[in-house]
């Protein structure tokens, strides 16, 4: 009797030992991330909101300024207002060619069968190196006497321009490399392509409907969320960039290539002025923000998500 | 008709993509008489092998190379071990907060590095880590948001009563990660691997403002600062750009499968 009453005891203190374990396992599982979260993300972002109401240099006094550093670079900083200037002129065109070009050229690739693992790894092979070494590569292809593009221009009778060197065709330059390098934006679309069911284009060929309307009516939208996606993450490695101008053309020529990720980056590690670097940094987080909710705002009306019914397939498993 | 233009498009379109890599190549392989000739030489009449030893030993790029290694090898591992604990912590199990800490977790995807670098560096001055590697190893042990959600599609769509079986077994929650989910996920952690292999190999900004002295370069930050103190060597600027494009370019071929069908590769060059 007495060892009966034991044995459900341990029992239950066995249970509930187990209880507590599975309500904590999921917990240990993900706690690399969370801590990962705390220190390298939440705490960062948190240690950068406060920095950018201090004056805060690296060594030496740090003085509460409140909102002056907002106020100062809005103000006060013309450098402020044309890194600024030159960044979004720079997604404006860098982030549209970016998808078209990636678009066209996952097209392509979707409607070709032999040798389209050649295109498709000759497309993607730029973005596997270093931006270092793609800077170094197009540092010769740009060069005024030597380079690959001018002499290919001479080919044609055109007299080459200096690309780097002059103000209006250096940020062209950067584009260019930049769009090199669109093979992961191509492959994302390719994927997209592919899930589209085909009954869809054949049902739509049986009932006479023209290859240009499938393209708008089919194609666009199943390919919304995937373009959407795509679209948001360009815009946000528009707004970094920074080493292609940090090593191409170090900003110039006349500043025409000091983009805005370069200014907060100077004024971090060349000036020293943690406090206004960190303002600077918080300004493009809440522009980047603005636009990526703006993108999804306006594509939630015509993007076609199947994601609901995957959600749901996810969850059963789970 | 249609075809014959599609593939003429084609081929024009992946000349102009190859053609920079392979000029790069004979770039570093001509003799110093070929390099400025004019028009330019595409096919040099000598290959100087000898250029890529020459250009080798120009500075300690045996250094850069070794602290490229350990920063590489370190955080793979670490990347590989924490995303994949995180995944499955996110796709076998249901716990209060899940939903919402997985959204948040996507959600730290969209934040700019660029508004992280200076806190970061004040962090890891703080602890005494600037100039060492470990704040380009350390981090990759807390889980990356894009690879946990990237492993944690692969985790559900294998069946729940494989977990079931083996729970019944007297399997923990461990083992049937450890035992079970890793084997199974093997495609996709050679997919993460290769990604994650590669953006650490390609960094530059990490190394550029977490390390100061020559000796703890790595290869990235070492041709760069190579190349802004002999501009005018063009032929082992070449070389050792073509050294550091092979191990990514090899990686890439040999997992190319994983990469091709393994969904979303997104390649965000800052």
């Amino acid at each position: 009797m007495d060892m009966a009453y034991a044995g459900t005891q341990t029992g239950a203190a066995r249970r509930k030992r187990a209880s507590v374990r599975r309500h904590i396992a999921p917990y240990l599982f993900i706690s690399p991330w969370i801590l990962g979260f705390l220190f390298f993300t939440l705490g960062p972002l948190l240690f950068s909101l406060t920095m950018s109401f201090f004056d805060w240099p690296v060594v030496g006094e740090r003085t509460f300024v409140g909102l002056d550093n907002y106020r100062s670079m809005f103000t006060e900083d013309p450098q402020f207002w044309e890194s600024l200037w030159i960044t979004v002129k720079f997604a404006a065109i860098y982030v549209p060619f970016n998808i078209v070009m990636s678009f066209f050229l996952a097209l392509m690739l979707h409607h070709v069968t032999f040798a389209s693992g050649f295109f498709r790894t000759a497309f993607y092979l730029p973005s596997v190196i270093s931006g270092v070494a793609l800077v170094t590569i197009w540092s010769w292809i740009y060069s005024r006497e030597y380079g690959l593009l001018n002499f290919m221009l001479s080919l044609v009778g055109i007299d080459g321009p200096n690309w780097l060197g002059d103000p209006n065709l250096a940020i062209v330059a950067i584009i260019i490399a930049s769009l090199w390098g669109l093979g992961g934006t191509m492959l994302i679309l390719l994927t997209g392509l592919k899930a589209i069911p085909k009954e869809l284009y054949e049902a739509a060929t049986i009932s006479g409907v023209p290859g240009w309307a499938q393209m708008l009516f089919i194609t666009l939208p199943m390919l919304g969320p995937m373009l959407i996606f795509t679209f948001i993450t360009s815009i946000i490695s528009a707004f970094q960039q920074l080493t292609i101008a940090l090593l191409l053309t170090k900003g110039g020529p006349l500043g025409s290539t000091y983009f805005f990720a370069m200014y907060v980056y100077d004024n971090a590690f060349k000036y020293f002025d943690m406090g206004y670097a960190a303002a600077g940094s918080w300004v493009m987080f809440v522009i980047v923000l603005a636009l990526s909710l703006v993108v999804m705002r306006w594509s939630a009306a015509w993007v076609y998500y199947e994601g609901e019914i995957r959600q749901a397939d996810g969850e059963r498993n789970a | 008709m249609r075809k014959t233009f599609l593939y003429s498009a084609l081929i024009l379109a992946s000349a102009l993509f190859i053609a920079p890599f392979y000029w790069t190549f004979v770039t570093a392989i001509k003799s110093s008489a070929e390099l400025y000739q004019f028009p330019p030489v595409f096919w040099p009449s000598e290959w100087h092998w000898e250029n890529f030893a020459a250009a080798w030993s120009k500075q300690p790029f045996g250094t850069y190379l070794t602290n490229s290694l350990i920063v590489v090898v370190f955080s793979t591992v670490g990347q590989l071990l924490s995303s994949s604990l995180v995944a499955f912590g996110f796709a076998r199990f249901r716990f209060p907060g899940r939903d919402a800490l997985f959204i948040l977790l996507l959600a730290t995807m969209m934040i700019p590095w660029d508004v992280k670098m200076i806190p970061l560096y004040m962090e890891f001055n703080m602890l005494g880590w600037i100039n060492t590697l470990k704040p380009l190893i350390v981090p990759a042990y807390f889980a990356d948001a894009f690879f946990v959600f990237l492993l944690r599609q692969y985790i559900m769509t294998v069946p729940m009563e494989i977990d079931e079986a083996a729970r019944m077994d007297g399997a923990n929650s461990f083992d049937i990660y450890w035992r079970i989910h890793l084997p199974l996920m093997m495609p996709a952690l050679v997919l993460v691997g290769t990604f994650h292999f590669m953006n650490a190999w390609n960094d530059y900004l990490g190394p550029l403002i977490f390390l100061n002295d020559q000796s703890k370069y790595t290869l990235t930050l070492g041709l760069s600062m190579f190349k802004g103190l002999h501009e005018v060597d063009v032929t082992s600027i070449a070389a050792i750009t073509v050294i550091l494009c092979l191990p990514p370019l090899v990686l890439f071929f040999l997992a190319q499968r994983y990469i091709m069908d393994g969904a979303v590769g997104s390649s965000v060059k800052g």
